[in-house]
């Protein structure tokens, strides 16, 4: 059993989980990455993705996270998202509600830029909406 | 001299005025609870978010590549008040208390030759600066329909504002609530959205931990993602804290409103009861002197 570490998911509307796990994997905008006790300090922004607790009962949980960051420092793990829901909480209509969302943010793009962001978000959301669809 | 009848259908109405109020502050109650709960709920969250984007500031400072969002646009020609009120009255000095403070502040930038924006959210805001400074609202934001404000109403608001500052609108952003302190006390508060101002980061440990913390994407492209964030969280904690402390402005302004109507009841019962003895008296009267007189 690997050590334990204080994890915290918090989103705007209230604090999700806090408690002491053994791993949690970050889907980072810049790949997903997996955090054990003791990580270095470490911080990344998150896509929209699905982010995995394993417990104390080592049994892995998993969340969908929408926006936000995650924040490693030496008391444990903090991820502050936006949006943060039990996969199995989500509903299929929400997902596909949040996709229309990002086509429109991209067909509203005024610069390359923002067109290039909602782009990114929009295929993002997709790939979730796909894996979750395979499960 | 109001008669007899008139003094009970007076006490009538204010039992039920006081029915009303008594509802109203049970109502009052029940909600704030849930309004406080709520605030509460959100706090770790924002003051995570103060604490991260604290430390990024220090790395920032003096920078001349740090975002504007935090930096300011340069100049503070044109200032955005965005009044964040109640959409329903019968609350003390809730919404006035706001539009006051709203009020001096945007009194003293014009005085100052600046250019004042105001955006209303919740009606009563509105009420309130309509009559001075009518022409310098820009827009009003009804939540009426909003049961319970979530992150989603705020982000909306949020987006709004960076768009206008992306657009150029306004170079100075302040946010007027109500910070809920209890019950008894909310104070209304004043806070500059845009340039974000940040308090010093607490403690030493977040600062040591500062020089070896890694970043990915780097500091300035976190930041970038960040600081726009920043400004809906701050956004939706002003709307909890506004919302919890409306149903306690609520909650106290309709305890004294029920304490009152009981006094006046306890008045005019007992002005009733005078009269009606007095009234008993003078029948008497009528009655023995007239028996006497045979």
């Amino acid at each position: 059993m690997a050590e334990l570490f204080q994890f915290e998911l918090v989103s705007p509307e209230r604090q999700l989980l806090s408690e002491q796990v053994a791993e949690v994997v970050v889907p980072s905008t810049e790949g997903e990455f997996g955090v054990l006790k003791d990580h270095s300090p470490f911080m990344a922004t998150i896509k929209p993705g699905i982010l995995k607790v394993l417990n104390e009962g080592g049994r892995w949980d998993e969340y969908f996270v929408r926006g936000g960051f995650a924040d490693v420092a030496s008391g444990g793990l903090t991820v502050l998202a936006e949006q943060a829901v039990l996969v199995k909480d989500i509903s299929s209509e929400e997902l596909d509600q949040q996709i229309k969302d990002a086509e429109e943010d991209v067909s509203d793009a005024k610069d390359d830029e923002t067109k290039q962001r909602a782009e990114m978000t929009l295929s993002q959301l997709r790939d979730v909406a796909e894996a979750l669809k395979a499960a | 001299m109001p008669s007899l009848k008139d003094l009970r259908n007076r006490i009538a109405s204010v039992k039920a005025t006081q029915k009303i109020t008594k509802a109203m502050q049970m109502v009052a109650a029940a909600k704030l609870r849930r309004a406080q709960e709520a605030a509460e709920a959100a706090r770790p969250y924002a003051e995570r978010m103060g604490a991260v984007l604290a430390n990024l500031a220090v790395a920032f400072e003096g920078r001349d590549d740090a975002p504007k969002l935090m930096s300011g646009t340069g100049n503070d020609q044109v200032h955005l008040l965005v009044v964040a009120t109640a959409e329903r009255g019968l609350c003390g000095g809730f919404n006035s208390n706001i539009a006051k403070l709203a009020r001096v502040k945007a009194r003293s930038l014009i005085a100052d030759g600046k250019t004042v924006k105001i955006i209303c959210v919740g009606k009563k805001g509105f009420d309130a600066l309509k009559r001075e400074l009518g022409q310098h609202v820009i827009k009003t934001i009804d939540l009426r329909s909003v049961k319970n404000v979530g992150f989603s109403d705020a982000d909306e608001i949020g987006r709004e504002l960076l768009s206008m500052f992306d657009n150029g609108e306004f170079d100075v952003c302040t946010l007027f609530y109500s910070t809920f302190k209890s019950v008894m006390t909310q104070d209304p508060t004043a806070q500059q959205l845009i340039p974000a101002s940040f308090e010093a980061s607490e403690g030493d440990d977040s600062n040591g931990a500062h020089s070896v913390y890694e970043y990915e994407p780097d500091e300035t492209e976190i930041l970038a993602d960040l600081l726009p964030r920043n400004i809906s969280v701050q956004v939706f904690r002003a709307l909890l804290e506004n919302a919890a402390s409306e149903q306690g402005a609520r909650m106290s302004a309709m305890d004294s409103a029920t304490r009152n109507a009981g006094e006046m009841i306890d008045k005019l019962t007992i002005n009733y009861n005078r009269q009606r003895q007095a009234q008993i008296t003078t029948e008497l009267i009528e009655i023995i002197s007239g028996a006497e007189a045979l």
